[in-house]
C-alpha cells in the first residue's frame, strides 16, 4: 500500500511572526485520491498548500512526492514544482499571455518541447476544460470561470503527479462556480490525484475520498465524507459542517 | 541668407545629439534594468550597491558628472573622447532614473504572478524573464517616454565638454553673426521639438503594438492597490 502513496506530508510547522499558523500537520495521499480540506478562515489551509510545493518554505516538517523528498535541500525544487500543479483562488493567469500561451509556457520553457508538440498538448488541455475556442483570448477577455479553467489547463499541461487547489471557486460569481467544479469532478473521476481546499460541500461529498477538517493550524479530524457528515468524532467538526452547509447551501 | 546656409550644418550637428541620445538612453536601459532587479530581488549587497548607484547618479548635477567623466578620467590617464565621456556620464545618470521607472513597474505586478510562475516550475530568473519583465516593460512605456523627452534635451549639455553637437554649432554660427542668434536658436528649438514629437510618436506606436487587451487597466488597478 505504501508504494501507492504519491504525496506524504509530515509534521509541517509554519510561523508568521508570533503566530504559529501550522502546528504539525501530517497526511498522505494515495495515487488517484482526492482529499478535500475544510476549515475556518485563517486556519492555515492556504499556507499548508504553499508549504507542500515550498512557495512558502515551512519552518519544520518534511514532504515527499512519489518517493522524492521535496523538502530535502539538495532537491531541485523547480523540477518538483513542475510535477505539482497549483490552482490559485484568484487564478493568477499570466496577464500578458493569451490562454494558449499560458498553458504552453511551461511546456516550452520547462519541458523544452518544440513549439508544435507544445501547442498540440496545450490545445488538448484547453479542449479538456472546454475552452479550445478561447485559445487566443487574453485573461482580461475571459470570465472568472473561464480563467480558472485555463489555469487548471495550465496545471494539467505539465502532467503533474498531484494538483493542489486553493479555494478554486471562492472568487467566482455563483453562476460560474458550476463549470469549474464540473471540470474538477471530471478530473477526479479520471484518476487525477488532488488536494482541494474548498467549502463546496456538494463537491466534497460526491468527489472527495476523504475530508480533512483543520482548525488552529492542526488537523482536527479526517475521514470519509459519509463519516464526517453523519457521524463526526469531534464536536467541532459537526458544528463546522453544519455552519458551512448553511452558508454554502445543501450538499447535493 | 546665412541662416539657410547654416541649416545643413545645424542638422548635421544634430545627428551627434541623436547619436548621443541613442547611446545614453541605451546605456541607461541596459544598466537601469539590472539596477531595478537588484533593488527588488537582490540580496542586501546587490540591493545596497544598486541603491548607492542610484543615489549617486541622481544626486550629482549633470555638468559635474560630465566634468568628472571627461576631465577626471583624463587625469587618471584614461583617454576617452568627449563623446564617450558624455555618453557614459549622461547614460549612467539616465540609468538611475530608468531604474526607478522599472522598479516601480516591477513592484506594480501582483505577487500572484511570481507565485504562479514558480508553481509551474519556473526558476526565479525564468520568471523574471518570461513573466515579470514583459509585463513591467509594458507598464513602463509611458513613464519611460518622459525620461526620453528629458534626456533628449540633456544631450545639449555635452556642449560643456566640447562635443560638437547642435548647440555648440549654433554658438559657432552666432559668434560670427551675432544678429542671427534669435533665428538660429529658434531653429535649434524647432529641431528639438521635432525630435521629441517623433520620439513620442514612435513610443506611442510601440506601446500600441505591444498592447495586451485589458492588461493596462488591470495593471493600473494593481498599481493603485499597491500604493
Ligand atoms: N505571508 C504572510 N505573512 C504573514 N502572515 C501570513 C502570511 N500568510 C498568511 N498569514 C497568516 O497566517 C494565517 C493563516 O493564513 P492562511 O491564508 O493559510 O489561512 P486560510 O486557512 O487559507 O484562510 P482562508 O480560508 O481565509 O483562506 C492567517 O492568520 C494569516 O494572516
Ligand atoms: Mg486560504
Amino acid at each position: 500500500m505504501a508504494s501507492n502513496v504519491i504525496l506524504k506530508v509530515e509534521d509541517i510547522h509554519k510561523r508568521y511572526g508570533r503566530e504559529e499558523v501550522l502546528r504539525g500537520v501530517s497526511f498522505s495521499l494515495f495515487k488517484g485520491e482526492t482529499k478535500v480540506i475544510i476549515g475556518p478562515s485563517g486556519t492555515g489551509k492556504s499556507t499548508l498548500l504553499r508549504c507542500i510545493n515550498r512557495l512558502t518554505p515551512p519552518d519544520r516538517g518534511r514532504v515527499w512526492l512519489d518517493g522524492v523528498e521535496v523538502s530535502h535541500p539538495k532537491t531541485n525544487i523547480n523540477k518538483i514544482r513542475a510535477a505539482i500543479g497549483f490552482v490559485f483562488q484568484d487564478f493568477n493567469l499570466f496577464t500578458h499571455l493569451n490562454a494558449l500561451d499560458n498553458v504552453r509556457l511551461g511546456l516550452l520553457k520547462i519541458k523544452r518541447l518544440d513549439k508544435k508538440k507544445a501547442t498540440e498538448i496545450a490545445m488538448m488541455e484547453l479542449e479538456r476544460v472546454g475552452l479550445a475556442e478561447k485559445a487566443k483570448a487574453y485573461p482580461a477577455e475571459l470570465s472568472g470561470g473561464q480563467q480558472q479553467r485555463v489555469s487548471i489547463a495550465r496545471a494539467l499541461a505539465m502532467d503533474p503527479k498531484v494538483i493542489l487547489f486553493d479555494e478554486p471557486t471562492s472568487a467566482l460569481d455563483p453562476e460560474l462556480i458550476g463549470e469549474v467544479l464540473e471540470v474538477m469532478t471530471d478530473l477526479a473521476r479520471a484518476g487525477m490525484t488532488m488536494v482541494v481546499v474548498s467549502h463546496e460541500m456538494g463537491f466534497a461529498r460526491s468527489v472527495a475520498d476523504e475530508i480533512i477538517f483543520m482548525e488552529g493550524g492542526v488537523i482536527v479530524e479526517q475521514g470519509s465524507p459519509e463519516q464526517l457528515f453523519t457521524n463526526p468524532r469531534q464536536k467541532r467538526t459537526g458544528e463546522f459542517l453544519r455552519k458551512i452547509t448553511e452558508l454554502y447551501g445543501e450538499a447535493s | 541668407m546665412i541662416v539657410f546656409r547654416g541649416l545643413p550644418g545645424l542638422f548635421q550637428a544634430s545627428l551627434l545629439n541623436i547619436a548621443l541620445l541613442f547611446g545614453l538612453i541605451g546605456l541607461g536601459f541596459v544598466v537601469g534594468i539590472p539596477i531595478a532587479l537588484f533593488q527588488v530581488y537582490g540580496n542586501r549587497l546587490l540591493g545596497g550597491v544598486a541603491s548607492a548607484w542610484e543615489w549617486f547618479f541622481r544626486g550629482v548635477p549633470e555638468l559635474v558628472l560630465l566634468f568628472l567623466f571627461f576631465f577626471g578620467s583624463a587625469q587618471l590617464g584614461l583617454k576617452i573622447s568627449a563623446f564617450v565621456a558624455a555618453t557614459l556620464a549622461l547614460g549612467f545618470r539616465s540609468s538611475a532614473y530608468q531604474s526607478q521607472i522599472f522598479r516601480g513597474a516591477i513592484q506594480a505586478i501582483p505577487k500572484g504572478q511570481m507565485m504562479a510562475a514558480h508553481s509551474i516550475g519556473l526558476s526565479r530568473w525564468q520568471a523574471i524573464r518570461y513573466i515579470i519583465l514583459p509585463q513591467a516593460l509594458r507598464l513602463a512605456i509611458p513613464p519611460w517616454s518622459n525620461e526620453f523627452s528629458s534626456v533628449i534635451k540633456d544631450t545639449t549639455l555635452a556642449y560643456a565638454i566640447g562635443v560638437n553637437e547642435i548647440t555648440r554649432y549654433a554658438r559657432f554660427i552666432t559668434e560670427r553673426h551675432y544678429r542671427l542668434a534669435m533665428a538660429v536658436y529658434l531653429v535649434v528649438a524647432l529641431i528639438f521639438l521635432l525630435f521629441t514629437y517623433l520620439g513620442n510618436r514612435l513610443l506611442g506606436t510601440l506601446e500600441h503594438a505591444l498592447r495586451v487587451p485589458g492588461f493596462e487597466a488591470k495593471a493600473a488597478r494593481a498599481a493603485g492597490e499597491h500604493g
